[in-house]
């Protein structure tokens, strides 16, 4: 059997970052709020490895804590958007004819609106927190979920099987739960792996720009906004929530297309 | 489906979408909890100076009437007025937009000079070192947040080398068109970046996807090269998808835009949004969001028009 190297780069990636995430629940090097103004940006050190950002805080504790809240916000956000995803996709494949076309068209509207964009209105509105944050982006995400649920539902419904099953006299529901649900589930796993690293690139970008996590909770994003004033004095500061940025997304988005690759047999020879 | 039936129907479409997202915007930030004019004036406005205001900006008409105005107004390029600084938002998004646009602009066409034809290089190249190398960067830059490269670059170009602005942009505008070319340089290569690597991913497998026709075997069995059969037969053939992803990416670059403008500095409309979201400047925030929302459901609308017309199966399929 062929080793999917994919699949294990990103679960090695996506391993590291639960591992970090995990940690935070029983284990920091430091209070991660503890400050020290007369440790502020010190270089990495063996007291502290990756340093101490500007109010003498630890850096490392606050990366592994910032997991923490980065994968809860992208946990529950793709929570939302799977779960509105497949009502929609499932529901307007399944749905009469003349509910199709408007229901298409609302998929459409929500796909082109940024995420970004709706969280800054949420913001606007309720005032920028988490919830907010996960809100928007779960709610953003589902209409991609929603459209590709569709697409794999129709193809469900138009197999042999299913005809054979209608047939006999089987309902809609009961077509959903026998056939449509356990087919579409490897379609399902790809796209919760995708949903999660484009979630994980968006609360950071929430966070940067101060709309997702609130201070004083530890979040990538924000760590790297407020490095952001001290790159002349200390820009290793702004290396390390960026990095681990990326390990989290890269890990998310290698799992989602190594599992593609695992399932479909036909991406095996044409795509590496 | 004839090309004037499908542009007849796209157009429906973008007035349908444009229409449901102006009632999302208008209901999402008029159903607020709380009252805009007391807001306004503070727990120190009396309630006849409430009430004076509400009628001033005409918040006591039913909601209907309300939206209406304002959809009127916007139709005509009427935004309305801030509830804050009592500025056109109409006036203020033209001032912010000679900022935003060159940056979209400029980030698009940049993007797709270095993403697609390194995208196509990746795909000839592939199962190759190189082409292998060319696809786990764009891999990686889909990763990487476009702050993060902004910061990076920021350190590299603005603090070590000195050879660059760190971030602003010229008080004076484009009359000193040098020094507004130099503030956007850095802005546009990172959302450049950000948005190339998807693209590049794209074009990688759109011309992995033309290597693989039956067309393109044949061509090389009259004996031209694998690139010269992509030059004469595959490049229009992997730009179509590729110029669809184009159109869907336009969402991402406004968004891409607001971030970048957030990280250098720049006075655009992402920066003056995210300001009017801070002192909850509703009006401007509305204005802000609709007419964000026209110009990528209008580029999207655009970007299919040219593609039904360059790809029949397109106006097909829709």
């Amino acid at each position: 059997m062929k080793v999917n190297r994919t699949l294990i780069m990103g679960l090695g990636l996506v391993g590291f970052t639960l591992v970090l995430a995990i940690l935070s629940f029983v284990w920091t090097p430091y209070d991660p709020l503890a400050m020290d103004t007369e440790l502020s940006l010190s270089k990495p050190s063996a007291e502290h490895l990756l340093g101490t950002d500007v109010f003498g805080r630890d850096v490392l504790s606050n990366i592994i804590v910032g997991a923490r809240s980065t994968l809860t916000v992208a946990f529950f956000a793709v929570l939302i958007s799977m779960t509105l995803g497949i009502l929609v996709g499932v529901g307007t494949a399944v749905a009469p004819k003349w509910a199709q076309t408007p229901a298409v068209f609302g998929i459409d509207i929500v796909l082109a609106l940024p995420s970004v964009l709706f969280a800054i209105v949420l913001a606007a509105v309720y005032g920028p927190s988490t919830m907010t944050a996960t809100i928007a982006i779960g709610v953003a995400l589902s209409a991609a979920v929603g459209q590709v649920t569709r697409r794999e539902t129709n193809a469900v419904l138009q197999a042999d099987y299913v005809m054979a099953a209608t047939s006999s006299g089987a309902g809609k529901g009961r077509i959903v739960r026998r056939h449509v649900l356990p087919n579409i589930r490897a379609s399902l796993f790809v796209q919760a792996s995708g949903a999660i690293a484009v979630a994980i690139l968006a609360e950071s970008t929430l966070s940067y720009l101060g709309l997702g996590t609130l201070p004083p909770t530890p979040s990538w994003g924000r760590m790297l906004a407020e490095s952001q004033q001290y790159l002349i004095v200390d820009p290793i500061l702004a290396l390390w929530p960026g990095l681990v940025i990326v390990i989290a997304v890269l890990g998310f988005n290698l799992t989602g297309d190594g599992l593609r690759e695992a399932l479909d047999p036909t991406l095996r020879r044409s795509d590496s | 489906m004839s090309t004037l039936w499908y542009v007849v129907r796209r157009i429906a479409i973008l007035a349908g979408s444009l229409v449901v997202s102006s009632i999302l915007v208008f209901l999402l930030l008029r159903l607020l909890p709380g009252d805009i004019a007391q807001a306004k004036l503070g727990i120190d406005g009396s309630p006849e100076a409430v009430d004076a205001l509400r009628e001033q900006y005409g918040l006591n008409r039913p909601l209907v009437v309300q939206y209406l105005d304002w959809l009127g107004g916007a139709l005509r390029g009427d935004l309305g007025t801030s509830f804050i600084s009592e500025v056109s938002v109409t006036d203020e998004l033209q001032r912010k937009a000679t900022v935003t646009l060159p940056l979209i602009a400029a980030s698009a066409t940049l993007a797709v000079l270095f993403a697609i034809p390194l995208g196509m290089l990746a795909a000839l190249r592939f199962r190759k070192w190189d082409g292998i190398a060319l696809s786990a960067t764009s891999q990686l830059g889909i990763a990487v947040p476009a702050f993060w490269v902004g910061v990076i670059l920021i350190t590299i170009f603005a603090i070590q080398l000195g050879v660059l602005p760190a971030g602003g942009f010229p008080d004076t505008g484009w009359a000193d068109t040098q020094e507004a070319v130099r503030s956007l340089i850095l802005p546009a290569t990172t959302l450049a970046l950000a948005q190339g690597a998807m693209l590049m991913r794209f074009a990688r497998s759109a011309t992995i996807d033309v290597l693989q026709q039956d067309y393109f075997r044949t061509a090389r069995a009259t004996g031209l090269t694998r690139a010269q059969a992509l030059r004469v037969h595959g490049v229009r053939n992997a730009l179509i998808p590729v110029v669809s992803v184009l159109g869907m990416q336009i969402s991402t670059l406004i968004v891409g835009a607001i971030i970048v403008e957030s990280v250098f500095a720049l006075p655009g409309i992402g920066q003056m949004l995210l300001q009017d979201v801070a002192i909850r400047d509703y009006t401007k925030v509305m204005g802000t969001v609709l007419a964000t929302t026209a110009l990528v459901f209008t580029v999207s609308f655009l970007i299919d028009v040219v593609l039904g017309w360059l790809n029949p199966k397109a106006r097909q399929r829709s």
